[in-house]
């Protein structure tokens, strides 16, 4: 109790617990905490009676039982043999994968849309502007269908590239295929020696970050410029490629090629993860274009003058003045888009691909009838991915915001 | 209280309720039934021959008119039922949740969904099974050549387990292309994206016949699994079990003795007592036993005709499909339909 | 000292400016052609419209509207488009399978929608916002029918709560929670003892009904459009409690808050469908059983109440902390300064936001095709399944994917030039 309080002298009635702002806080979050405690019980006591009446109980074995279906596209190796919980987890990682890929390529086309959408070109703009509306204003499930139907019914079938007089032919050297059935790429084999070709590579890498950190040092204290692209462009290429005619070609391709019903060999995107992944980084880049734009003319006028006034060229302004500044009210949103594209991924039921809401929430929920078991680690995994996204945005939030306040 | 506020809010909510069903002479679901005055059927979104909606607006198909058969049994009216669009996913919560009172969704019998999932499968009423389907100019013949192939498959189907069975036993690899529904499999089939589509054979010989020239393709002859389709109630409740068990076997009898539709009436005179039993034209009132009246089965056969018609009009030539009876002929006429006795 | 020659003495006119510079070529060459690279950027452009146009113009242009089947279709020209479909089954495809004579219901609805809106969007005409009160009752009796009175009694019901509220507080105490609890109380006995007496009496003299139509009818847009909008407006009072219960200095009312919010932001909108399809009967009293239609409202609800809390909080966070500290000062009471001060302006600012949630809603009710529910999506699985339209594709998705495309654009418009109306700072 507060001594100081003028009204301590008064006799404690039982309508003070609501009336008096002392004690209100306190109790209406008893009343509450009562309340949650009593509805949560009272779900979780119907559920054991429903089930009990449906002659259910709650288990995860399943987990451990044969799937007995089969995954066209997994990371990990898997087969019908293999168990529920390891369909659950390949299909985790082609959530992930999807998710990955979509994110990268939503930010790299939403990045060149939205600042196209600023250019002074009047039919660019335009052309922009109507790219931005048209993907965001219609409903992510039909731009999935579509793109999906866009890729089978208007990409050669494999039998195209049969016979002495093939309708259709591979793409550069016979090193690509676009069939509708997906695209195929040489994939690298790696033979001896070339872990060491990818280990000098990683290391050009880092000597390309160093060089960054030592250019940024050397402005700061000199003011002079270094040529830190020309330089890390032969960091990157020369060590990694001398190494790699020294060593014999350690790492070859090996191409696809048409055997049967298929192409065989190569690195195979099927139709339905490239449909996936393209209709939701497509959906997605229209709102991170959107979140650039209102970045860059969050930062006003004034900034850009001020800028070009201390003799800054253009590209300079944007690097130095804009974009640090921008960065900071583009980035939070951004993230939240990658979580919206995660969630999104979870229609890929409507083209068949495979993510963990097809096989967890889906084949294997119907083929064993656990479907309280399945709904709540396929929530738990969704919840864990955007824990994780969102707690990254609070870091961010707190390592770069203004602090006002 | 509860009924004041439910009553209030009663445009909206529907309580079906009563699950908890016990078996006895005496079906809870039944005078569910009656209460509400409409069966709820759970049938397919969208699937050809067994369950669509026409241009009208109107549900159609094969599955359908049993329900109608049944709600003409329970009620006298064909059109006391309702139909509920069911995806495979939810099919059987929907069931055992007391959604639907009957589900009637081209669902394979088998013995885990018969005991594990809780449910009674009341009967066949088609005899399925699961084929492949291949352009001609593939040069296929025969499943066994379809090594390495690409398979066009719906996701949430026995059909996936029988293909993975089937192509492991065989010792041949494939690559599954899941799809979620029958048209859109056969947009990727025709598409070219898969070599060929697997689903049950009735399906495939609907797709095929109305394909832009269905000579170019094939339905291979081997069938590679049983598909028993039939309808099926909740565990716990045979009374219900039994008036969905007998409707489908009463349009079977129908059939063999060749009441039809059209001719329903003019079988009154008849000396054939087990017809006079199914139509309530004779003394015996049997029905009453599961607690449906003298002339249920006279109105669910004049509801849509004998087994026969229903499935000429939705599945067979007059519908446009053209499947053959095949096994689904009655015994009488070389197939396996074979309904128990009326006594 | 040199002697000038020449003196202009008459000011020269101005001559006009290089035909390259003004008009249509001076447009084109300051918009299209400023440099070599603003030109290729706009060959691209013009390639790529190209592209479209020429693959899409003739398909749609010759499209067939009249004929009854898809192989009609393909027998007349195979090339070109089948809207034919679309003529068969608009309605379908507007309505679901709502019975085909209460068509007007959902059209009534959905007018008297925009006019109860009028009031709260214009402040000229508030004096109509009685309109605003009763459209959602109105609402519901007109999709679903049967008697006025189910819905009616609801608002009787709570008139006399409040007028019982307002005649405690004038007679017995000046206390409005112990005025609130007594008014609780009659709301409680009234529905629970008399409600039905006063229905079937209503009922009797003075019968008001519509057809009743299940929920298993509604179908199409007016289904996007009831679950969209119910989820929204229902969303918008629990939404106002979660964020201030975020913001709440008190613990536990912040944490169980805190949790629902992040939990529904957290998955996908399908895994709460799947609830609301799969597992919600597992979670009621064993014998109940909710119409999918309801069910899926209320997980919707739910899952738009979460968005919503962000979007207010943000606009709670975008006030400065002086305004709180100001009202305080003026001795106003926690609910007095958030009703009369921190509200109204929080509200302001998160509109533009609001709007956003609710289009993202309503692209989002396309999901509940996947739980077999009958939205124009699932309408089109349906009618893809029908023999007459078997293999029918791009005719049916462009169609509905431009009928998303002109309400959620439309919307975005309008919150836009709400955002500008309402920007009172310059």
């Amino acid at each position: 109790m507060k001594a100081s309080s003028p009204s301590t002298d008064e006799k404690f009635q039982i309508g003070m617990l609501l009336s008096d702002t002392r004690y209100r806080g306190t109790s209406l979050q008893v009343i509450t905490f009562i309340i949650f405690v009593a509805v949560f019980f009272w779900l979780v006591d119907n559920t054991l009676k429903n089930l009990a009446l449906l002659g259910k109980d709650v288990s995860f074995n399943f987990l451990f039982l044969r799937a007995g279906y089969d995954i066209n596209q997994r990371l990990i190796p898997y087969s019908s043999d293999s168990t529920h919980g390891r369909a659950a987890v390949v299909g985790i990682l082609n959530t992930l994968l999807v998710a990955f890929v979509g994110c990268v390529i939503a930010t790299i086309l939403g990045l060149f849309v939205g600042i196209l959408r600023l250019s002074k070109n009047w039919l660019v703009a335009k052309l922009m502007s109507a790219y931005i509306e048209g993907f965001r204003n219609v409903p992510v499930l039909l731009w999935i269908v579509m793109v999906f139907a866009l890729l089978t019914e208007f990409t050669p079938a494999p039998k195209a590239f049969k016979g002495a007089d093939p309708q259709a032919t591979m793409l550069f050297f016979d090193s690509v295929a676009i069939t509708n059935r997906g695209t195929y790429f040489p994939a690298p084999i790696l033979n001896e020696g070339a872990y060491w070709v990818i280990f000098i590579f990683i290391l050009s890498v880092f000597a390309v970050i160093f060089l960054k950190r030592y250019a940024d040092k050397l402005k700061r204290e000199t003011g002079k410029d270094f040529p830190t692209f020309l330089v890390s462009i032969a960091i990157l290429i020369f060590p990694s490629t001398i190494l790699f005619f020294a060593l014999g070609s350690p790492i070859s391709l090996e191409y696809p090629y048409l055997k049967g019903f298929n192409f065989k060999d190569g690195i195979h995107l099927r139709n339905s993860f490239l449909a996936l992944t393209l209709a939701l980084a497509l959906y997605t880049s229209a709102f991170i274009a959107e979140i650039v734009r209102a970045g860059i003319m969050a930062i006003s006028k004034g900034q850009t003058e001020a800028a070009s006034s201390l003799g800054l060229r253009p590209n300079k302004i944007m690097n130095l003045i804009i974009l640090p500044q921008a960065l900071r009210i583009i980035v939070p949103p951004l993230i939240s888009n990658y979580l919206n594209l995660t969630k999104n991924s979870s229609l890929a039921i409507a083209v068949g691909y495979m993510d963990v809401r097809g096989t967890l929430g889906g084949i294997t929920l119907n083929q064993t009838g656990r479907e309280l078991e399945s709904m709540l680690l396929l929530m738990g995994f969704y919840l864990c991915v955007s824990l994780l996204i969102s707690s990254v945005i609070n870091y961010y939030n707190r390592s770069f915001q203004i602090v006002v306040r | 209280m509860r009924k004041s506020l439910f009553m209030i809010l009663s445009s909206i909510i529907l309580i079906v309720g009563g699950q908890a069903a016990f078996s006895g002479g005496h079906s809870v679901t039944l005078d569910d039934v009656k209460a509400r005055g409409n069966l709820l059927c759970g049938v397919s979104t969208g699937a050809p021959g067994f369950a669509t909606v026409d241009d009208s607006g109107k549900d159609v198909g094969f599955d359908v008119d049993y329900c109608r058969a049944l709600a003409a049994a329970i009620f006298g009216d064909p059109m006391a039922v309702k139909f509920v669009g069911l995806t495979s996913a939810v099919r059987f919560t929907a069931l055992a949740a007391g959604e639907v009172d009957i589900l009637a969704r081209n669902t394979t019998w088998t013995y885990s969904r018969d005991t594990d999932l809780k449910q009674t499968f009341l009967g066949v009423n088609y005899y399925d099974g699961q084929g492949f389907m291949v352009k001609k100019d593939l040069g296929v013949n025969s499943t066994l050549e379809l090594d390495g192939a690409t398979v066009c498959i719906q996701v949430g189907t026995t059909t996936e387990l029988n293909l993975a069975d089937y192509f492991k036993e065989n010792g041949m690899s494939y690559e599954p292309v899941p799809t979620a529904d029958n048209a859109e499999s056969q947009q990727q089939y025709l598409a070219g994206a898969c070599d060929t589509y697997t689903t049950d054979a009735s399906a495939l010989h609907g797709t095929r016949v109305n394909l832009e020239n269905p000579d170019d393709h094939l339905v291979l002859p081997e069938i590679i699994s049983k598909e028993p389709l039939g309808p099926l109630v909740r565990h716990g409740d045979d009374n219900w079990a039994d008036i969905g068990r007998w409707v489908l076997n009463a349009l079977i009898i129908a059939e063999e003795k060749g009441i039809t539709q059209a001719n329903i009436d003019s079988w009154k005179d008849t000396k054939d007592a087990e017809i006079h039993r199914l139509l309530g034209t004779g003394d015996d009132d049997i029905l009453a036993m599961v607690g449906l009246p003298k002339n249920a089965m006279y109105n669910a056969i004049k509801a849509g005709g004998n087994y026969g018609e229903i499935f000429e009009n939705n599945l067979g030539a007059t519908s446009g499909i053209n499947i053959e009876r095949g096994v689904n002929a009655s015994w009488t006429k070389g197939g396996i339909l074979y309904s128990p006795p009326f006594r | 000292m040199s002697k000038i020659a020449f003196v202009q003495k008459n000011k020269i006119p101005p001559s006009p400016a290089p035909i390259s510079e003004v008009g249509f070529i001076g447009w084109l060459k300051q918009n299209l052609f400023s440099s070599w690279f603003n030109t290729l950027l706009t060959l691209i452009s013009i390639y790529f419209i190209f592209i479209i146009l020429r693959d899409f113009i003739p398909w749609a242009w010759g499209g067939h509207w009249n004929t009854k089947s898809l192989r009609e279709c393909l027998d007349l020209n195979p090339d070109v488009a089948c809207f034919s479909v679309l003529t068969a089954r608009w309605k379908q495809l507007l309505f679901g399978l709502y019975p085909a004579e209460e068509y007007w219901r959902p059209t009534v609805t959905f007018i008297f929608l925009i006019l109860s809106m009028i009031p709260i969007l214009f402040p000229k005409y508030f004096k109509f916002f009685w309109f605003s009160v009763i459209y959602p009752g109105l609402a519901i009796w007109l999709l679903w029918g049967g008697s006025i009175w189910g819905v009616g009694i609801v608002y009787i019901g709570l008139s006399l709560g409040i007028f019982t509220f307002i005649l405690l507080l004038k007679l017995v105490s000046k206390n409005t929670v112990l005025a609130g609890i007594g008014a609780l109380i009659f709301l409680i006995v009234f529905f629970m003892f008399f409600s039905n007496y006063l229905v079937n009496f209503l009922n009797i003299i003075l019968p008001i009904a519509l057809p009743p139509v299940e929920s298993l009818k509604m179908g199409g847009f007016t289904l996007s459009l009831i679950v969209g909008i119910t989820g929204i407006v229902a969303s918008f009072p629990i939404g106002i409690l979660l964020a201030l219960g975020r913001q709440s200095n008190l613990p536990i009312i912040k944490m169980i808050c805190v949790g629902f919010i992040e939990f529904i932001r957290g998955v996908p909108l399908i895994t709460l469908l799947f609830v609301a399809s799969v597992l919600l009967n597992y979670f009621l009293p064993p014998g109940t059983n909710f119409d999918i239609v309801l069910r899926v409202i209320i997980m919707v609800t739910f899952f738009s109440a979460a968005y919503m809390a962000e979007v207010i909080r943000g606009g709670l966070a975008g006030l400065p902390l002086g305004q709180h500290e100001a009202s305080a000062s003026l001795g106003l009471t926690y609910w007095q300064s958030q009703r009369l001060v921190i509200m109204p302006q929080a509200l302001k600012i998160s509109i533009p936001g609001i709007v956003n949630t609710f289009i993202g809603l309503f692209k989002d009710t396309t999901l509940v095709s996947i739980i077999s529910l009958r939205d124009p999506v699932g309408l089109a699985s349906t009618i893809r399944a029908d023999q007459t339209w078997n293999g029918i594709y791009w005719e049916l998705y462009v169609a509905i994917g431009l009928m998303f495309f002109i309400f959620c654009f439309g919307m975005s418009q309008y919150s836009q030039y709400l955002e500008r109306k309402l920007k009172t700072d310059k």
